[in-house]
């Protein structure tokens, strides 16, 4: 995106300014927008922060585009440790919940959360993990993790969590 | 319950069609009572002087509609008791008032009885009176039929005060939220609480022909549509689908409840007949289906849909056939609700960063942009689909604190944006229609 390429330019004039200690006014939002940068890409989220682990190494979640459910390469990597891990904890199943930002109707958005948990199910079975042991709980806008009005608030919040069912 | 229509020539007109900036001045008299008949009352009801807060009702509904102004108390140089009987027009027409509401309430056989006047003060006119018994309980609902058959008579018109709402009280964090279904009446009275809390409800809708509720409950984690009887607050879920079920609403008639079922990532509509239980597919797409609203004569289905890569407005008939776009304006579109009337469709668009609510044709021409803001969804409209009430929330700050989420309602003409106040954030709100038709 142009407008990123833009933004990324003039973050690193302001970063530039930052170590140069000379844009004393900007200081604020430049050392906001920095963090924004570091844990975006393309509208989704890249960061840690909400991030927990299933187990050693194993995240629990994955992040989406803006109205999207297509999965990024983090996120099939993400799912691939986690079909492992399920594959070894063959006792374990597995609740995956879907979300949307708040930047949705309400309804919309708890169809969009449920095709989102799909899209990482469809992923783990074709890694050998029965549907069986798979299901799938949409939240929609409900259940943000992140209560800000952002863009790095609802990239955080577009989400799909794999929860242990049992 | 009404007893005796007298009709009479309109003189005062007021045009509801069009944003009213000079709103109609009317005085709302205190309905007169005699002092046996306001002890017996305040005995029952714990209220001082039944008879003024009947007409502060009857004021505050006119005044909120935006066509009214009702005029102080404090000017009035009438008594309640003579000016019912025959008001001395030219004192009416010294504070400006162009129309006069007077009236008289009494306490007989352990009923409320009701007698009410409009009056056309420039023309020296009676314009309509009506006389009602009811149970003393229901007295402010006699302030909003009252209101109702006053704003008709003026504006040719049906009212919409004797109405309830249904709506998502909400409180606790962002993050957390807790959602109740609660109930009230039009104007914020009676404000109840129909669930505990324990369970996530979201989009409650009234069924137009009776007390019943649709609404979406995460009982059990599992996101169901459930069927509440507000009498005697029996639930049950509607179909049995092996997944998400969400979105619902019912037929203009009351008989079919339509919904979306969510299913690997698809959403499509479906609809159960209430009586026979029978479940219709009635779209079968891969793509996110849903927010059905019917017609008001039951032909067609206004809905949402992505098909086309994003989320746009199409109506169908009611079987499924003949789908066809019609939202095409800048941007993405959702909810569409069906005006009473039939002749508009209410929506939901997000465009550069903006929330509107705005209505258009049904054929998607007209498009009309009633408000913009942060964030707003969920018109419903009033029984007369004269006003939309919708629901706000607020954008945080850095902290993610500032939160809130309100009612707020706005007539068709744009004009008019009012808050309407509830006892904790609210969202998902749902008009009745009148409850005395």
């Amino acid at each position: 995106m142009i407008f990123n390429k833009i933004f990324k330019n003039a973050l690193l004039v302001l970063a530039a300014c930052l170590v140069l200690s000379a844009c004393a006014t900007k200081k604020e939002v430049a050392t906001d927008d920095v963090t924004i940068s570091g844990q975006m890409q393309s509208d989704v989220y890249t960061g840690t922060d909400s991030v927990e682990y299933l187990a050693d190494g194993v995240k629990d979640r994955v992040f989406f585009a803006t109205n999207e459910s297509i999965l990024t390469t983090a996120s099939r990597e993400t799912l691939r440790a986690q079909a492992a891990w399920l594959r070894k904890n063959s006792d374990i199943n597995v609740v995956l919940e879907g979300h949307a930002d708040e930047r949705g109707t309400r309804e919309y958005n708890l169809a969009l959360g449920e095709r989102r948990a799909n899209s990482a199910k469809d992923y783990l079975m074709t890694y050998g993990i029965s549907s069986d042991r798979i299901s799938v709980l949409s939240y929609g806008k409900e259940r943000p993790v992140d209560a800000g009005s952002s863009p790095l608030a609802w990239s955080k919040n577009r989400r799909s969590v794999t929860v242990k069912a049992n | 319950m009404i007893l005796i229509p007298i009709k009479a020539f309109a003189l005062i007109e007021v045009d509801i069609t069009r944003g009213n900036l000079s709103p109609l001045p009317l005085a709302v008299s205190p309905l007169s009572i005699d002092d046996k008949s306001r002890k017996s009352f305040e005995k029952i009801l714990s209220e001082k002087n039944i008879g003024s807060e009947i007409s502060v009702i009857v004021e505050n509904n006119l005044r909120t509609s935006g066509l009214f102004n009702p005029l102080s108390k404090e000017a009035f140089l009438q008594a309640p008791d003579i000016a019912n009987l025959k008001p001395r027009f030219e004192d009416w027409n010294l504070i400006k008032a162009q129309a006069l509401i007077t009236g008289k309430v009494t306490y007989v056989d352990e009923k409320l009885r009701v007698e009410f006047r409009l009056w056309d003060v420039l023309a020296a006119k009676e314009m309509m009176a009506l006389a009602f018994t009811t149970v003393p309980n229901n007295w402010r609902r006699v302030g909003h039929i009252i209101s109702d058959k006053v704003y008709e008579r003026l504006t040719g018109e049906k009212g919409y005060f004797d109405t309830r709402i249904i709506y998502v009280a909400e409180e606790g964090p962002k993050t957390q939220r807790i959602k109740k279904l609660a109930i009230m009446d039009q104007d914020g009275a009676n404000n109840k609480f129909l669930t505990l809390g324990n369970e996530l409800v979201l989009t409650p809708r009234f069924n137009p022909t009776s007390q019943m509720v649709t609404y979406l409950s995460y009982f059990k984690n599992l996101p169901r549509v459930y069927l509440l009887d507000i009498e005697t607050g029996t639930q049950e879920v509607v179909g049995d689908f092996p997944g998400m079920t969400f979105a619902p609403r019912f037929s203009p008639d009351g008989k079919k409840i339509i919904m979306s079922f969510a299913k690997d990532g698809k959403s499509d509509i479906y609809t159960m007949d209430l009586e026979n239980r029978i479940v219709e597919r009635i779209t079968n797409h891969p793509s996110i289906d849903t927010s059905p609203s019917y017609s008001p004569n039951g032909e067609f289905i206004a809905f949402n849909s992505d098909r086309s890569g994003y989320q746009q407005i199409y109506i169908m008939k009611s079987d499924g056939t003949n789908v066809e776009r019609i939202s095409f304006g800048n941007g993405i579109y959702g909810t569409p609700v069906w005006s009473p009337r039939g002749d508009l469709i209410a929506f939901t668009k997000l465009h550069k960063g903006n929330f509107y609510i705005g209505v258009m044709r049904t054929d998607g021409s007209g498009e009309r942009l009633l408000t913009e803001n942060y964030y707003q969804e969920a018109p419903s409209w009033s029984p007369n689909g004269r006003v939309l009430i919708f629901y706000r929330e607020t954008k945080t700050n850095v902290k993610g604190e500032g939160f809130s989420a309100k009612l707020w309602s706005i007539d068709l003409t744009g004009y008019n944006e009012r808050l309407v106040t509830t006892p904790t954030d609210a969202s998902d709100p749902s008009w009745s229609s009148l409850l005395n038709n």
